[in-house]
């Protein structure tokens, strides 16, 4: 409650802040803006020209089934590998000046959340460029994309931290996330895989996200409960630990930059 | 008088070592064999003062004196290891002015930035903008990267955005001396017009004449001491005055 409150009391340099990572981060040029979206789709280019053949017999609107993988997976990298440095990067200016620490973070998860947004009506447009219908069904990818934002948050709070602490965290995050890539089941299907593998799977959040979006998208159909529970079980305790961490060591990072 | 803060035995620490290059792989080693550990500083040590309404604080003291980690403290920006403060109002504390801008943003943009920092409004700085540039005489800089100014400039541009505030508590960590000759009269003519508008203020300056003739308090630190604190602001003064010449000792 007292962060929406200070959310509130702080706007001017919330807005403020987002504008500056946003510029920040493209250099201010049209470029830099266009290659953000074109990258992700570049390398869906790739991954569809090389898996296509192997994979897409198998797998219907096979473009689809992959681009739900990587929109996913790449909010969920970029939003918290820049979270990751949003307390470094800002320490010039907390230890001068009393603000809300967790300001930069959010910022830095606006700017990954607007790329995101972007990339997504891409995906819209491929999805009835591949003559999939929209059906009210749809309205249901919010809910996902809201745990998927907890879960972003929740990572970024206790990457930042630590990363205050130990900065070879990146090192071992990089690896962290190149598994995490595989075991997403971006551009294969889990159902190659034996039964009690497949369930494997279920404990990487990000592919319980991406399986959502699948299941909506190509199949029509809103998951059943128990994946609700499950992604708003992962969104809670991320979230959770990212604000107990945050609460604990929030006046410690000062002695450590 | 109505009191506006109380600082009651208050003691700050620092931790120092090498822990902050190693590494999480290092950390756990180290931790593993037992031999972590970290070097406690105490850079404030039971420090006890209070201010009421109007009141100017000065406080004196040598390079590593606790100063600015004291001012830390009052601000809120850090949190006192032991003892309590208690502050009633708003407080603006500005300490090393020059520092938290972004140097590929516009000077414009900086300006924005900084001011909601200090807890301004976006119409609040929509209105007072072209004053605060005018102020720092940067008006033809005002659309480029930051990076381009120099230190000084820096340091009126910062000044005069955060000479704008209206606090009840007001902290000044030496930056009564900024800019040149020219600009530091104009900084210091509007430093005095906010004090007088009835600021609690406490000013940290290495100019003891400028403390002499502005201050009401006096608190003197050293090594994290406290040697003294009252109101009796000449004859601390001198005392200080003594025991930089060596002829005094504590
Ligand atoms: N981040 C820090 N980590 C460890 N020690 C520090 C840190 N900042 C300041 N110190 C130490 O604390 C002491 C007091 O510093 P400071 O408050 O800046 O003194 P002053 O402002 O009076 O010159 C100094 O000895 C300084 O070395
Ligand atoms: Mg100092």
């Amino acid at each position: 409650m007292s962060i929406v409150l200070d959310l509130k009391k702080n706007k001017f340099l919330f807005e403020e802040l987002i504008k500056r990572d946003y510029k920040r981060r493209y250099k201010r040029t049209v470029l830099g803006m266009v290659w953000s979206i074109l990258s992700p789709l570049l390398m869906l280019t790739v991954i569809a020209v090389i898996f296509g053949n192997f994979f897409g017999r198998s797998i219907e609107h096979y473009i689809i089934y992959l681009f739900s993988g990587q929109v996913i997976y790449s909010y969920f990298l970029e939003a918290t590998n820049e979270g990751m440095l949003a307390l470094v990067s800002n320490s010039s200016i907390f230890t001068k000046i009393n603000v809300p620490k967790y300001l930069f973070l959010f910022s830095k998860n606006i700017s990954a959340l607007i790329n995101f947004g972007i990339i997504l009506v891409i995906y819209f447009c491929f999805i009835a460029f591949e003559g999939i219908v929209f059906t009210w069904q749809f309205l249901f990818l919010l809910y996902p994309v809201i745990c998927l934002i907890l879960i972003n948050l929740g990572i970024g709070l206790i990457l930042s931290a630590l990363f205050i602490f130990f900065k070879d965290i990146q090192y071992l995050y990089r690896l962290f996330t190149q598994i995490v890539s595989y075991g997403s089941a971006i551009f294969y299907s889990i159902d190659i895989l034996p039964q009690h593998l497949q369930a494997l799977f279920y404990c990487n959040p990000i592919f319980v996200c991406i399986t959502y979006f699948r299941s909506i998208v190509l199949h029509n159909a809103v998951p059943d409960l128990r994946l609700h529970l499950l992604l708003a079980g992962y969104a809670l305790v991320l979230f959770g630990i990212g604000c107990w961490v945050y609460k604990k060591y929030n006046y410690k990072f000062l002695y450590y930059v | 008088m109505k009191e506006i803060l109380k600082v009651e035995n208050v003691s700050i620490k620092y931790i120092t070592g090498d822990f902050k290059s190693i590494g999480l792989k290092e950390y756990v080693m180290r931790r593993l064999k037992g031999n972590y550990t970290v070097k406690e500083f105490w850079a404030n040590k039971n420090i006890t003062f209070n201010l009421e309404e109007g009141d100017m604080l000065g406080i004196i003291g040598t390079n590593g004196a606790g100063k600015s980690t004291l001012l830390k403290a009052v601000s809120g920006i850090m949190r006192p290891s032991e003892g309590t403060i208690v502050r009633h109002g708003t407080i603006a504390a500005l300490l090393e002015l020059g520092s938290g801008f972004d140097g590929d943003l516009t000077v414009k943009e900086n300006a924005y930035l900084r001011g909601a920092m200090l807890g301004y409004t976006r119409k609040f700085m929509d209105e007072t903008y072209e004053q605060i540039i005018e102020f720092a005489e940067l008006k033809e800089f005002e659309d480029r990267p930051f990076k381009q100014l120099s230190s000084g400039m820096k340091s009126r541009l910062a000044f005069s955005i955060a000479s704008l505030v209206r606090p009840d508590i007001l902290i000044l960590d030496e930056v009564l001396s900024v800019g040149d000759g020219a600009f530091r009269k104009k900084s210091e003519a509007k430093m005095k017009e906010i004090i007088n508008g009835g600021a609690t203020t406490i000013l940290v300056s290495h100019s003891l004449n400028q403390v002499r003739s502005m201050c009401s308090k006096i608190l003197w630190l050293h090594k994290g001491k406290q040697i003294t604190f009252g109101s009796d602001v000449q004859k601390i003064c001198d005392d200080y005055q003594s025991f930089l010449d060596g002829k005094l000792k504590i």
